[in-house]
């Protein structure tokens, strides 16, 4: 979401800008140098490269008409905010959010950021977005007016039209509620280290951060919940057993309730079937049925957990997200260029910021860091719109039902709603573009020697390497598929997960044993963690917690 | 619709929190490692902020990750230049990184060492973390304190210097209104009128009768005004200062270095280290501090710092000179109740014989009763060092100090032979436990 300045420079800067609009209709390409229009006085948004808020005004309103009256983009209510660049660096540590809890995972990370920054290892990101109504997008105070235009056109049009219009985030995030929920998350879990300390909180934290990734729901579709009203419950929640604790119910003897279990404990699956098991929401499950953990302690699960589901879109999206933010602000910044509206100097830095985004190194380059989403995204959406306009022979055989209709807006805006990054490649990668980034397919098994080439970006590769590419997009490939399976209650309690692996690859051992202890930490009781093959189900490996870990530490 | 907020004047280090929270979880392994640093470190720029890198243990967040290799895969790239279907590419040797750093960056491997910058305070508070003062209860009783005048409040009675002029204005304007004290521009007024009378040659007897009358109250005005005066005793305050009791806050401290031919270059080095170190923690704890650097050979003299570590001397060893030399100059400008005062004495133990005992009774008798603490270090070559395992055995200086050292808790010595040496002694020095009772 954030968008970072490469702290690389790309040599071909201009060629890499004019080349990464084939699309444009030829009369739009314009090479700075080339037209001189006759001028007779400025009509300029701004000229030279300080801003004020005049002229961010002024701009912005110039980009609003083009983004709402002639893209038709949909977006929330905008509110940008300029901040500094220690601010940005703040903003950055903790994920991005305006407000959230301490923890000192953020310091670190704060740490980090500011030691690459201040090297020069790393350059800021223009901005930050923040997915919620008012979208919330922060501007850099040192950027250039140019910049400013672009950053605007970029974050509170593109990545606010994706926020607002795309499925995953219409189903799964609570765009009118996240800020409440931040707010009520960091006064909540203040306090609870004022009442417990700050140890007994952190070691909870550092626990549920370590299943923050599967602490989402991936297929089941979550209620849909006000996160204010949820804030809200737990508080009434409380208050009412604050009310209602009575100590002598802890005296009565629960004979009659332990006897009524024994029967159950014969049938295993209607154990499993009671706790809804198998559950792959690890901390959905230990919220629920941990036996040892304390009310507040649940509680900062759930914190984790509903903020990790906040930002599971974003994770499925990045593709997608940012080739949308980029379409729009180049396409925007063209047609103020057009309008006589930008000077040659601002489109001449516009290009080169926007070139620089979406560079994309090969891979024996030493800046190679796998595929550039800015660029793959950008080029996918240039893609598709030259596919409407000036379709080839072979993108009617491969899209018939766009190819040639002329009306790329609406096919863009279908994408940008009804997809995700891994389904989108799947449906929209075309031949054409493959071929543009020279793609190939490297299989990879341990038990050889060699990598073998599998497919390459010719008539007999096309269709696997878009599929390959799709799925290292597919959070379900890439993250590990592991899932609660058995639990067992009455007897020793101990807690069975499963990882389901696929095509033998393994988990990485340190941080494995490191994350199992934190289960057993929120468990109480053992936790084993068996390697089930998704094919065979041959059992591959099987371990516990604290038992190696144990030894090493 | 849109809305421009300006943050830049938010406040910043929203995430300090977040830092020293950080801080605290990674302590012990930045400990570790500041105490490394300060052993290989010029001992000159200690006291800067510091670049540490710290092992990610302890501070690794762990998720569940696919491991970078192992099982059967597929890796896709951009920009193939020669590679075909079925081609065949030897895998790079394991810890290589192929594949355009792919590897590299997938195994986290970067995560192993952490590196970030403490700030200067962070550094030192780390450093200095387990010293203290050593005997700090003895010396908060010894002390004498000084006295410092602190403002507290208004008085009416005091020194005319110490008049509150803002205060006693308030208080006689406030008479002067309450009781009515006519204004100057009030009695100009009536002498304007009756100068204008006055001047006229003919006056109507109603005019003459006015003008008595404005005489009348013009001397009226004149006697109030005479009766209440402008500023009135009664208004006059005075600042008032209490004499509050202050800390001692300042220090001396000595440092006697032998500086005869037997003390090397390495020898003056590890010195002048242990020195630093010591004038650093002592900043750290007092005000004001000074130093007083006295060199010896068969004589002693006070010296600047410079001529102290790099001037050569040539001469013999005769240690009681500098203790001398320091009695001296402590007479002479350091009177013990306003200066708390620390020693350091750097030598390689070399003394003329028979000077040792001399060297006892000094301080026994008229150092040790006068200074906060005295350290002593014997600056040994490795081959020394192995010899004198046994703090029993040693030089006849080192002998002679060993019972000055049982008889008082705050005469300390150590040996050194090497730069590492020095920061564990130095702690060592000033732990927190001394074997004081």
């Amino acid at each position: 979401m954030a968008k970072r300045a490469k702290g690389r420079k790309p040599e071909p800067e201009i060629e890499a800008a004019e080349a990464a609009e084939p699309a444009q209709p030829p009369e739009s390409v314009q090479p700075p140098e080339s037209v001189q229009p006759a001028k007779p006085e400025s009509d300029f948004l701004f000229e030279g490269s300080n801003w004020t808020f005049e002229t961010m005004e002024h701009a912005y309103k110039a980009i609003e008409d083009i983004a709402l009256n002639d893209l038709g983009l949909d977006v929330y209510p905008n509110q940008i905010e300029i901040i500094s660049s220690e601010q940005m660096l703040d903003a950055y540590s903790s994920i991005g959010m305006p407000l959230m809890y301490q923890h000192w995972s953020f310091g670190k990370r704060f740490v980090r950021e500011s030691q690459m920054y201040s090297r020069g290892y790393s350059g800021l990101a223009y901005e930050i977005v923040i997915n919620s109504n008012p979208c919330i997008s922060y501007n850099m105070e040192d950027s250039t007016m140019a910049i400013q235009a672009l950053v605007m056109a970029h974050a509170a049009f593109g990545h606010n039209h994706f926020f607002k219009n795309n499925y995953l985030f219409q189903q799964w995030t609570d765009a009118e509620g996240i800020l409440d929920y931040l707010e009520f998350s960091k006064r909540y879990i203040s306090k609870c280290e004022e009442r417990h300390g700050p140890a007994a909180v952190e070691e909870v934290l550092d626990a549920a951060h370590a299943l923050m990734d599967h602490g989402v729901f991936r297929y089941r579709r979550r209620p849909k919940l006000n996160l204010r009203e949820q804030a809200e419950r737990e508080r009434e929640r409380r208050e009412y057993q604050e009310r209602t604790f009575n100590d002598l119910w802890r005296t009565v003897p629960q004979n009659g309730r332990g006897a009524r279990s024994g029967d159950e404990d014969s049938d295993v699956e209607e154990r499993k079937k009671k706790l809804k098991l198998p559950e792959e929401n690890l901390l959905y499950f230990l919220e629920k049925n941990s036996p040892v953990l304390e009310p507040w302690q649940r509680e900062l699960l759930r914190i984790v957990r509903n903020i990790a589901q906040y930002f599971y879109p974003q994770k499925q999206t990045k593709v997608m997200n940012e080739g949308c933010a980029t379409f729009v602000h180049l396409y925007t910044m063209n047609q103020l260029y057009e309008k006589g509206l930008l000077s040659e100097g601002a489109m001449l830095e516009i290009f080169h910021t926007h070139s620089n985004v979406v560079f994309q190194p090969e891979f024996d380059d030493r800046r190679y860091q796998g595929i550039n989403p800015y660029a793959l995204g950008f080029a996918m959406m240039e893609d598709i719109k030259r596919i409407c306009i000036e379709p080839s022979d072979e993108d009617r055989e491969w899209f018939p039902e766009i190819a040639g209709t002329g009306d790329w807006r609406a096919t863009l805006k279908d994408a940008w709603a009804n997809y995700r990054d891994e389904s989108f490649i799947q449906q929209y990668l075309s031949p054409n573009m493959m071929r543009k980034f020279r793609l190939f397919v490297l299989a990879d098994d341990s038990t050889d020697t060699h990598f073998s080439v599998d497919s390459i970006h010719d008539e007999r590769g096309f269709k696997s390497v878009r599929r390959a590419l799709a799925r290292s997009y597919d959070l379900g490939v890439i993250e590990p598929d592991i899932q609660v399976v058995d639990v067992d209650l009455k007897g020793d309690r101990r807690l069975h997960l499963q990882h389901s692996m696929r095509d033998g690859i393994p988990l990485e051992q340190r941080q494995r044993d490191e994350v199992l202890l934190h289960v057993r930490r929120l468990w109480g009781y053992d936790v084993v963690l068996s390697g089930i093959d998704r094919e065979s189900g041959r059992k591959n490996y099987e371990m516990s917690a604290g038992h190696k870990a144990g030894e090493e530490s | 619709m849109s809305h421009f907020i300006d943050r830049r004047l938010n406040p910043k280090q929203k995430s300090l929190g977040n830092r020293q929270r950080f801080m605290r979880r990674a302590r012990a392994q930045i400990k570790e490692v500041v105490n490394k640093s300060i052993k290989d470190r010029n001992v000159s720029d200690v006291a800067n902020g510091e670049t540490i890198s710290i092992p990610t243990k302890g501070i690794g967040e762990p998720h569940l990750q696919h491991a970078p290799t192992g099982g059967s895969r597929q890796r896709i790239f951009t920009g193939n230049k020669e590679f075909n279907a079925g081609d065949r590419i030897p895998k790079p040797a394991q810890g290589g990184d192929g594949e355009g750093g792919k590897k590299a960056s997938d195994s986290g491997d970067g995560e192993d060492e952490f590196q970030f910058v403490l700030t200067r305070e962070e550094f030192l508070d780390i450093f200095f973390e387990d010293l203290e003062l050593p005997d700090l209860i003895k010396t908060s009783l010894r002390e004498i304190r000084t006295y410092k005048p602190r403002r507290a409040g208004f008085s009416t009675s005091g020194s005319p210097s110490n008049i509150n002029v803002l205060r006693t204005m308030k208080n006689s304007f406030g008479r002067r209104i309450a009781l009515r004290r006519p204004k100057p521009d009030e009695e100009g007024d009536l002498q304007k009128r009756l100068f204008e009378l006055e001047d006229r040659a003919d006056l109507t007897p109603d005019e003459r009768e006015w003008m008595a009358k404005l005489h009348e109250q013009l001397e009226e005005l004149a006697r109030r005004r005479r009766a209440i005066p402008f500023v009135d005793p009664l208004d006059i305050r005075f600042n008032r200062y209490d004499q509050r009791p202050e800390p001692n806050t300042n220090a001396v401290m000595f440092c006697l270095m032998d500086v005869s031919g037997s003390m090397g270059e390495r020898e003056k080095d590890l010195a002048k280290r242990f020195f630093i170190l010591l004038h650093m923690f002592l900043k750290r704890r007092y005000e004001r501090i000074e130093v007083v650097f006295v060199r010896h050979t068969h004589e002693a003299q006070e010296v600047d710092e410079e001529t102290f570590f790099y001037s050569r001397e040539t001469g013999g060893t005769v240690v009681s000179t500098a203790l001398k030399e320091m009695m001296r100059v402590l007479e002479e400008r350091y009177p013990p109740h306003e200066w708390n005062i620390y020693a350091a004495q750097a030598s390689d133990g070399d003394n003329f014989s028979g000077d040792a005992e001399r060297c006892i009774a000094l301080l026994k008798e008229a150092v040790m009763p006068m200074v906060q603490y005295y350290a002593y270090v014997e600056i040994l070559d490795e081959r020394e060092m192995e010899l004198f395992q046994d703090p029993e055995k040693g030089t006849a200086l080192w002998q002679a100090y060993r019972s000055v050292s049982t008889a008082w808790d705050n005469f300390e010595m150590k040996r050194i032979a090497g730069a590492g040496d020095i920061y564990p002694v130095f702690r060592e020095l000033f732990a927190k436990q001394v074997e004081h009772g």
